[in-house]
């Protein structure tokens, strides 16, 4: 596991041995349109990497070019040490799960499997051996003579997963592989798909536009946004500690309230939000203006009779989920529409109703302005 | 963990390139560079090898141009040698540059061009047309450019690909751009062959072609005025019975299954001209009605139907279906979901089709009128047995070759007039297709019912479609009765002896043997659209697969050239391959080979569409798994791809059989005693009167192809035939 790497996405991790992958300067075009601008970044071997960002930002393209089905307008693409950019995908130690799952409507499930061995040109025995082993990984003994169309969702998509492992390939690519799934089976898929990883010390990279689904599966996140990287680092760092209102925004809904930043005292500093005073870290954001990206549930609202000191703001939505409650709360000053959860909900605010507004300093964090 | 072993080769494909490099020196060396006569697989060049030598000996005893040949084939030797593949693109080039100058500079008569001829003082040099020798030399030079340009990471690097590539633009070349050109070149030239600008512009302004006179009360009108009226007036009635069957088919309670199927397969079936030929048995001076209407009402005989009148209904009844293909594929396009909406609105049945239906259907009814006019006016066959005096644009062009005038320069610039006028009405149909785009095509299923036609509507669509389907029936009994009486309408009594005559077997001296006149043409088409048969398909596909799974510069312009020969009327393809292919640098006028190219490139665009539309059905992310799991682009077209286009496969190949077997405009020019073909030998029969024989042969070769069509159906699956024609709307097929 690598949790070492830094904000920095340009890094080079000096751990042992190569990165299993490396992107230098890495650009895409389709005629005047950029897909890709000119990213780097490292991929530490038996590590699960996950591509996140809003679509069109470029995370499928950055996956594609990895395996060879784009081929890069500039920059270096190197696998495992070696320089592989102007290599096919064919030639390139890469699978990829997609995804459709893509398998073949004509093969049988055995077929689909054994079919990058056969691509080798393998022994028979060997692989039918090879084939046996991945699908009794992914649980499907026994199914070796079904057709595609005879399986579930899930089941399909572990086909794929054994099709994918079989050529036991350098990298593991997954193309948004829970999206077909749902909502119930995505979590144990997801499961699934870190525990075979971590069992097997296999290198993927997975890329999701779900910010849950990447914090739960990746050793690290690649925030990307319109082509270029946004952030680089563990889901932690990217919790806490995002580089931008843009990931503040995109990992978790945060609230983001204009504030101002006072002098630095060692590791805090005093930041004005409105009414409000708080010493909060200022990660070397200097004085002036900024943003604090509020949680959800770091918004504590309280009947307004107890408002001293406190954000004066109005509930204009109220909503009941079973075990929370959720609102919008208007405020003048600062001016925003705040989106705010409650754990309580035997004692609701009523839509209308006038409420204090204070923060959670502990769930909060200030933000450079873009 | 055990590693599979490394995916990675070194870069230089030393097998491939080498391969391509033997296969040249052998074409340079060993195969004679020059056609032989009695054909090379005779092999009677190899006793005599001095006289049918490869170039390298024709080089050193009296065709020096050959010789400078050889420098490409050392320096891409060399490059081998070194394990390089840049620069391998400019020996093949310069090869295949240097092939094509001496080729066309250097022909059978001497300099190939007059103004060498001017420049030297001399008749020049002569070589026969090229030969297997030169074949093989140029297939491997154009192979080893492929090496450099995969090597240069065009097509992703992909050899295969940009291999095939260059082969389908080779061929698209030679036998669809070349021939074209050549038409460009005769028609500015004189009958001697000398540059002509006065007389071309003579020829091109001629009354012949463009007078009205007719508007002014004189007798005739230029035949491009007559070609467009009658293609005008053929679009607008196919057109209209088209939208009624249509509507009858898919909106009204008969939904009749029976009459979709009937006549999606006709027009494919049936050769051309053989509703002309019916329509003179019916409406000629000695046809049936006429004879009917004269003893009966004493309405006198005449000659009305040879002429505009009797083209019309012929070419309405013969492209009718085809309007009604491409609007069965919009009308199903229109989802009913939306006149469900518009019903739900309040709108009446006849205002939701006024404003829902109509306007969504418009851009095809503009598509299919395009569609029957560009058939219309490509006819060929139509016009030639019932035309008369009235003359069209297709059949001018023939006469002013085989006639006693034998014009060539006046058969080019017609072809050009004609070309002109299809290629015009394709772009504005290409153009109206791409710009369809609100007629609803989703994937997803709509659950919602069409609404019923409004009452005025279903009877006019039933007011229309009777009597054309009454006249459609008449004439196919006609056909399957016709040959089998004496005289039909004069002497109905039944008889084999036309049938006899054209298909009798007899026991002779040595056993059984055809004696049956017919046979010979038929066993000769059957052959020859056999052999076109797979390579059709294979070339299609291809082409289908390189236009729908690679992205490379010059796409746009790769697939109109692919799709164009479409809108190349056959008649202009047949004086085209006349003119091109007569003399050296290739020669194949009256060859079997000539014939087989023709049906091959006339049909590919079938065999086109049918893949684009197979191929639309196959996610992209089957190949990209194949590629990721280390199969190349060859291994996944063969693996995945080809199992998958099942479909296609037969479609292409049903198709590309069945007009071959139908063809007549193009390879009118091209038949030859030897290579005598069905509608060839069916269409002289008609010219000198001979209407049983005419008649039989076409009602065998309707049963023969229905029963193919059928056989072919029961063995392969309803499933597969019903996806094709859904896939083969909107295609113009150019008689």
């Amino acid at each position: 596991m690598n949790d070492s790497t830094g904000n920095d996405s340009t890094a080079i991790s000096v751990d042992a041995g190569h990165p299993a992958v490396r992107f230098e300067d890495v650009t895409k075009r389709y005629g005047g349109v950029v897909a890709v601008d000119a990213i780097g970044f490292d991929i530490a071997p038996g590590t699960l990497v996950t591509l996140l960002g809003p679509s069109g930002c470029g995370k499928t393209t950055t996956l594609r070019l990895i395996a060879g089905l784009e081929q890069a307008s500039g920059g270096r693409i190197l696998i495992d040490g070696t320089d592989v950019t102007a290599l096919s995908a064919a030639e390139r130690d890469v699978s990829m799960v997609f995804q459709s799952y893509a398998l073949f409507p004509h093969m049988d499930v055995m077929e689909n499997v054994s079919y990058g061995l056969k691509a080798m040109g393998l022994k028979k025995a060997e692989v039918e051996a090879r084939a046996a082993e991945k699908l009794s990984l992914v649980g499907l003994s026994g199914y070796e003579k079904r057709q595609p169309s005879e399986l579930s969702g899930g089941q399909q998509q572990r086909v794929a997963v054994a099709r994918a492992i079989v050529l036991e390939p350098k990298v593991l690519l997954f193309d948004e592989p829970l999206s077909n799934l749902d909502a119930k089976l995505r979590r144990r898929v997801r499961d699934e798909i870190r525990g075979l990883q971590q069992d097997l010390a296999l290198t993927v990279v997975y890329v999701t536009h779900d910010q849950e689904e990447a914090l739960a599966v990746s050793d690290r996140i690649i925030v990307m946004r319109s082509a270029r990287v946004a952030q680089d680092g563990t889901p932690r760092e990217l919790y806490n500690a995002p580089a931008s209102r843009f990931v503040a925004d995109f990992m978790g809904d945060a609230n983001l309230l204009e504030a101002t930043v006072g002098k630095h005292h060692g590791e805090v500093a005093e930041v004005r939000v409105g009414p409000l005073s708080l010493d909060l870290p200022h990660r070397r954001i200097v004085p002036g203006a900024a943003a604090l990206a509020v949680r959800p549930h770091a918004v504590r609202l309280a009947a307004a009779s107890d408002g001293k000191g406190a954000i004066e703001g109005r509930v204009t939505k109220a909503a009941y989920l079973g075990d929370h409650m959720e609102y919008t709360v208007t405020t003048v000053s600062p001016e925003a529409e705040l989106f705010a959860t409650d754990a309580d909900v035997n004692r609701p605010h009523a839509v209308g109703a006038e409420v204090a507004v204070r923060l959670d300093p502990e769930s909060v964090v200030l933000v450079a302005n873009d | 963990m055990t590693r599979p072993t490394p995916r990675l080769e070194s870069t230089f494909p030393a097998r491939n390139v080498g391969a391509w490099l033997l296969l040249a020196w052998a074409g340079f060396l060993i195969v004679p560079w020059y056609i032989v006569e009695g054909g090379f697989f005779s092999f009677g060049w190899l006793a005599d090898f001095a006289s049918h030598g490869p170039a390298v000996l024709q080089g050193l005893q009296g065709v020096p141009w050959l010789l400078p040949l050889i420098l490409p084939l050392l320096a891409a030797t060399w490059l081998w040698a070194r394990r390089r593949t840049a620069g391998l693109a400019v020996a093949g080039g310069l090869a295949l540059a240097w092939m094509a100058v001496e080729g066309l500079a250097i022909i059978h008569s001497g300099w190939g061009f007059s103004w060498l001829a001017e420049l030297a003082g001399t008749k020049g040099p002569v070589q026969p047309g090229m030969g297997w020798g030169a074949v093989l030399y140029a297939l491997s030079m154009l192979m080893l450019l492929a090496a450099d340009f995969a090597g240069r990471g065009w097509c992703k690097g992909d050899r295969f690909v940009v291999g095939s590539l260059l082969i389908v633009i080779a061929t698209l070349v030679i036998f669809v751009a070349y021939p074209l050109i050549s038409i460009l070149s005769s028609a500015v030239r004189d009958n001697s062959g000398d540059f002509a600008p006065a007389l071309f512009s003579e020829k091109l302004f001629s009354g012949s072609i463009w007078s009205v006179d007719c508007l002014a009360g004189g007798r005739n009108c230029g035949v491009a005025w007559n070609t467009l009226f009658v293609a005008v007036l053929v679009g607008l009635f196919s057109t209209a019975l088209g939208l009624a069957l249509a509507l009858i088919a898919l909106r009204t309670q008969i939904r009749a299954k029976w009459l979709l199927r009937g006549l999606s397969i006709l027009p494919i079936i049936t050769p051309p001209f053989v509703i002309g030929l019916a329509l003179i048995l019916l409406f000629g001076r000695a046809g049936i009605v006429t004879n009917f209407l004269s003893v009966h009402l004493g309405i006198p005989r005449s000659r009305w139907i040879y002429g505009v009148a009797g083209i019309t209904m012929a070419q309405v009844l013969a492209f009718t279906p085809i309007a009604f293909l491409v609007l069965v594929g919009v009308l199903q396009g229109v989802s009913p979901s939306m006149e469900e909406a518009s019903q739900t609105l309040r709108a009446s049945r006849w205002r939701t089709f006024r404003t829902v239906t109509w306007p969504l259907i418009r851009p095809g009814l503009a598509s299919a009128f395009l569609i029957a006019f560009i058939e219309s006016m490509a006819d060929f066959a139509n016009p030639l047995v019932i035309g008369g005096n009235f003359n069209v644009l297709s059949t001018d062009i023939f006469f002013a070759v085989v006639g006693a005038a034998h014009d060539q320069g006046r058969a080019a610039v017609l072809a050009i007039v004609l070309l002109v006028f299809t290629l015009a009405a394709f772009l504005i149909q290409r153009q109206w297709i791409g710009k369809r785009s609100y007629v609803t095509v989703g994937g997803k299923g709509d659950g919602g019912v069409p609404a019923p036609l409004p009452r005025g509507l279903r009877l006019g669509a039933y007011g229309i479609a009777a009597p054309w389907l009454l006249l459609t029936i008449v004439v196919y009994a006609i056909i399957l009765v016709g040959g089998f009486v004496h005289q039909i309408g004069r002497d109905n009594t039944p008889t084999l002896e036309y049938f006899l005559t054209a298909f009798s077997i007899e026991k002779g001296v040595g056993g059984w043997f055809l004696s049956g006149s017919a046979w010979p043409s038929l066993t000769m088409t059957l052959t020859l659209a056999l052999i076109a048969m797979p390579f059709t398909a294979a070339i299609g596909l291809l082409t289908a697969y390189l236009l729908d799974r690679q992205r490379f510069a010059g796409r746009t312009l790769f697939e109109f050239l692919a799709m164009m020969s479409f809108a190349i009327p056959g008649t202009v393809v047949g004086i085209s391959y006349i003119l091109s292919f007569n003399v050296p640098p290739i020669q194949m006028t009256g060859t079997g080979l000539i014939i087989v190219i023709s049906f091959v490139f006339r049909n590919m665009p079938v065999a086109i569409r049918a893949g684009l539309a197979n191929l639309g059905q196959i996610d992209r992310s089957l190949d990209e798994a194949s590629l990721t799991l280390g199969a190349r682009s060859f291994a996944t077209l063969r693996r995945v791809m080809l199992p998958l286009m099942k479909p296609a496969i037969v479609t292409a190949m049903i198709y590309s059989f069945v007009r071959a077997m139908t063809a007549v405009s193009a390879v009118i020019f091209l038949a030859t005693g030897r290579f005598n073909l069905a509608t060839v030998y069916i269409v002289g029969r008609a010219d000198v009167g001979e209407y049983g024989i005419a008649i039989v042969y076409a009602a065998v070769m309707i049963v023969l192809m229905m029963v193919i069509l059928v056989g072919i159906q029961l063995l392969v699956g309803e499933r597969s035939l019903g996806r094709r024609r859904a896939g083969a709307e909107a295609m113009p097929i150019a008689a």
